[in-house]
């Protein structure tokens, strides 16, 4: 059994600082163990968020070594243990305590994305006929745990602070689900240009970079998002066939 | 003390399938509806759920009905069950999933474009609508994102203490928020508890932090009944190895896909031991089990598709006989269906997608390549809080109760795909009567002293931070050490007792347990105060379970290896004792319809 030292946030809004703690290692460790097994031996009142610990709620997102990840997932044996391993919150959010932050505003945001409107059902049982290849585009999406290391790591959130012009790349999946859904008729295109402010995204891809569902967000979302809120409110012609229909 | 307050008409605790389908159809109802839970909102347990809903639609095999799924539901469960919950179940589960496809959710599909539906244990037709092995994020997602417009307020990482009387009614409940440690006071015409399972008090569990049975607990000390404590499942297949992750679920539609059990030797050792109940449905060779799970509807079931409470006493079998694996579990093998599917590695990305995630990033397991490594987990408890079956009302006048918290659907045993059907059917249920339930009061008054009592309670843990004060850590892990060990898998009188003999000790040292820090967001502090329903479930598990000296579905006694006739026509009850004390009693379970009796028959 070898030991190792994590240098972990400590503190609220109000302050704090980095605080060393060694501990045992054992095979197949990951960060999450180890924060773990801080909080049961050294510092009980240690605050962190998890939950399945399986990487499937996306609720333990933090930075490792200045990487974000979900501790969960991020096994030490991928890490240089010679050296302390860094864990700190969440930077795009306020800090509540430690290594958790105040998500919130990302729940406020779901609410102002239209909702899922079906079509009139296929058949007298309320159900609909629709083909595999058709909702495996939207199943990429759908695979998002909203772990939010892409809010995170978006540039126009983290280092811009816009939260109030641009939704994320989250929610700019979120939509794409949505508008991509092969049952839905709701139109969400002009929200995108102008509240949701899709346009803030200049496709440096980190987001896509930090997925640990391995949505390729910046491709298959946010870029044919951009293409729709192009050919719908810029195209010329559409423009033109608007003006006639006033 | 001054406390912050709310009030509503239906204040729905935990947020899984359960919660959410219950607050979204009490919503619609047109009454407030305040929805608390312990974590942030879509993370609950039911995100975990991998196989999917088991849902007699009939897209796959039109042989398939209401009926049918009934009869298995009834047989899995060794006919303790509340037959009219397993009715009501079957009835309503196609409604549900259709339901929850016209909020949103995306099926994988048929070839004619209708839900698809998978093989798994204990169902007699493929039964289980999903979306590849992660449907419980799908249908979580869904009701979340369906809910969020309805209304409803959401209170996020909130913790109920306790729930608030007037009389003999419910009518509200006492939490603290996790971030200040607030306390808040819920008023609340009707409360429904839909608070998940109490894996927490075994050692190895699939179940995360939030599952320390505090719903059971809250109804228990609220005075409702608490039934079928004893049949707690051990999923047969979580990963065993790396040691950090031992526990973590395995899905069973690995099994669904073709996977097969292998012990060291490599025989395929389900085939050893088939049960009676299931010897006709069962696949005479690997060939005709093969063939089953590529849809050949002339072909029979593999043992591996047996229920989990037989398939996880096999492998223990294999364990203590030494034939295990070397962590310590058996060979599950989905790699070998490359020798009968040409695309058999893209075959099981595709199908089993975040299985292959799981084990490559967790174990570094190439699941394409080799077999995982798996053994039994804690994964789900059958007993709950008893309900009548049609409300979902508890024994106490207000509170309901819907999911995994609830008891009586499932019997000695859970079929697999059986309990996010279960979510929805009783979520809506119970929200439903709740409403209805709600409209009928005048008032919901709150006592103070109630109050004030909770908090000081939950305060007390901050007082004791001298010398002789425990930590909260350590008495949790010895209480799951001792469950794991004594009430576990397989169990005795003599073990279960020496559980028994030793809770005395355990109350003693939580009642010492100190914390150090203030309110906020304090994991110490949190796991000190869950540790009271952790007590109360764990105890309520040994006393039910040294009760039934039989071996029934999940509960297994290896001083009584068989079924008992007499035992068959009983439920175990948990209640709180006129002086405190718990008191454990079975009384007869109610006889079932002539026609649903008949269904059982026809069926056999």
């Amino acid at each position: 059994m070898s030991s190792a030292t994590f240098r972990i946030w400590r503190g609220n809004a109000e302050g704090g600082a980095f605080e060393d703690y060694t501990t045992e290692v054992s095979e197949g460790m990951v960060v999450l163990d180890a924060v773990h097994q801080i909080q049961a031996e050294k510092a009980n009142d240690l605050a962190v968020r998890w939950n399945c610990k399986a990487g499937k709620c996306g609720s333990c997102s933090a930075e490792v070594n200045g990487n974000p990840k979900l501790m969960c997932m991020t096994r030490l044996n991928s890490l240089p243990l010679d050296q302390p391993v860094t864990i700190e919150p969440m930077q795009t959010f306020p800090l509540i305590r430690d290594l958790v932050t105040d998500v919130s505003w990302n729940y406020e945001v779901k609410k102002r994305i239209k909702q899922f409107a079906p079509r009139e059902p296929d058949a007298p049982d309320g159900s609909w006929r629709v083909d595999q290849y058709d909702v495996e585009r939207v199943q990429e999406f759908r695979k998002c745990i909203e772990c939010f290391l892409c809010q995170d790591v978006c540039h126009v959130l983290r280092d811009h602070q816009l939260h109030d012009k641009f939704i994320g790349p989250r929610y700019l999946v979120y939509t794409a689900a949505l508008e991509m859904q092969p049952l839905d008729t709701e139109d969400r295109i002009a929200d995108l240009a102008n509240d949701h402010g899709v346009g803030y995204c200049n496709i440096t891809k980190c987001c896509t970079t930090v997925c640990p569902e391995e949505i390729a967000i910046t491709d298959n979302a946010i870029i044919p998002l951009k293409e729709r809120v192009v050919d719908q409110m810029y195209d010329p012609l559409t423009q033109m066939l608007r003006m006639f229909k006033g | 003390m001054t406390y912050e307050s709310f009030e509503y008409d239906v204040l729905v605790i935990g947020a899984g399938g359960a919660g959410l389908r219950a607050s979204i159809e009490a919503s619609s109802a047109g009454v407030s509806v305040g929805l608390v839970c312990k974590s942030l909102l879509g993370k609950a347990h039911t995100v975990m759920a991998e196989g999917g809903m088991a849902a007699a639609l009939g897209n796959v095999d039109d042989r398939d009905s209401w009926k049918v799924h009934f009869a298995d539901t009834m047989r899995g469960g060794q006919y303790l069950n509340n037959w009219r919950m397993a009715e009501l179940h079957a009835q309503e589960a196609p409604a549900r999933a259709r339901e929850l496809e016209s909020w949103g959710a995306v099926f994988d599909r048929t070839k004619e474009g209708k839900i698809l539906q998978r093989n798994f244990g204990g169902h007699k037709y493929p039964r289980l609508a999903h979306v590849g092995d992660r449907t419980g994020l799908e249908m979580i997602r869904t009701l979340q994102d369906h809910g969020i417009h309805q209304g409803i307020d959401v209170h996020m990482e909130c913790t109920v203490i306790e729930l608030l009387k007037d009389g003999d009614r419910v009518v509200g409940a006492v939490g603290y928020d996790r971030e200040k440690g607030r306390f808040r006071v819920y008023s609340a015409r009707a409360v429904v508890l839909a608070s998940g399972g109490i894996g927490r008090a075994f050692k190895v569990t699939s179940n995360s932090w939030e599952y320390t049975g505090d719903g059971h607990a809250l109804a228990y000390r609220a005075g409702a009944d608490l039934m079928d404590m004893e049949f707690v499942q051990f999923h047969p297949t979580g990963m065993v190895w790396p040691p950090s992750v031992r526990g973590i679920l395995v899905t069973e539609g690995v099994r669904g896909e073709g996977g097969v059990l292998r012990n060291s030797e490599g025989k395929r050792f389900m085939f050893e031991d088939i049960p009676e109940l299931y010897k006709s449905s069962t696949a005479d060779d690997e060939e005709e089990g093969w063939k089953y799970t590529q849809g050949d509807k002339e072909a029979r079931r593999p043992p591996e598709l047996l229920t989990r409470d037989h398939v996880a006493r096999c492998i223990v079998r294999e364990l203590r006989e030494g034939r295990g694996s070397p962590h310590g579990g058996v060979f599950l093998d989905i790699a070998w269906i490359k020798e009968r599917l040409p695309n058999g590695a893209e075959h099981i990305k595709k199908k089993l997608p975040s299985m292959y995630h799981q084990f490559k990033q967790l174990a570094g397991i190439d699941i394409t390549q080799e077999p995982m490594e798996v053994g039994p987990t804690t994964h789900y408890v059958m007993g709950g809080i008893r309900v009548e079956a049609d409300s979902q009302m508890s024994t106490v006048p207000g509170l309901f109760a819907a999911g995994e918290c609830a008891a009586g659907l499932h019997g000695a045993n859970r079929l697999g795909g059986n309990s996010l059907s279960d979510l929805l059917v009783f979520g809506q249920r119970a929200g439903q009567h709740a409403a209805a339930y709600a409209k009928e009061q005048t008032g919901a008054p709150i006592n103070p002293d109630q109050v004030d009592a909770a908090a000081r309670l939950a305060l007390e843990p901050f007082e004791r931070g001298g010398d002789d004060a425990e930590g909260p850590y350590q008495v949790q892990f010895d209480l799951q050490d001792m469950m794991q060990a004594q009430v576990g898998i397989v169990r005795s009188q003599a073990e279960i007792q020496k559980a028994l003999d030793a809770f005395g000790q355990l109350y003693e040292r939580a009642g010492r347990v100190g914390v150090q820090g203030n309110r906020e967001y304090n994991a110490g502090w949190h796991t000190a105060l869950d540790l009271r329903n952790l007590l109360m479930v764990a105890e309520a598990v040994a006393k039910s379970a040294i009760l039934r000296k039989e071996s029934r579905g999940a509960h297994f006694r290896e001083d009584f290896l068989e079924k008992d006739s007499e035992q068959a026509k009983l439920n175990t009850m948990t209640r709180l004792g006129a002086g405190g004390e718990m008191e454990v009693v079975q009384e007869p379970l109610a006889p079932i319809r002539d026609d649903l009796a008949q269904i059982i028959d026809d069926n056999k």
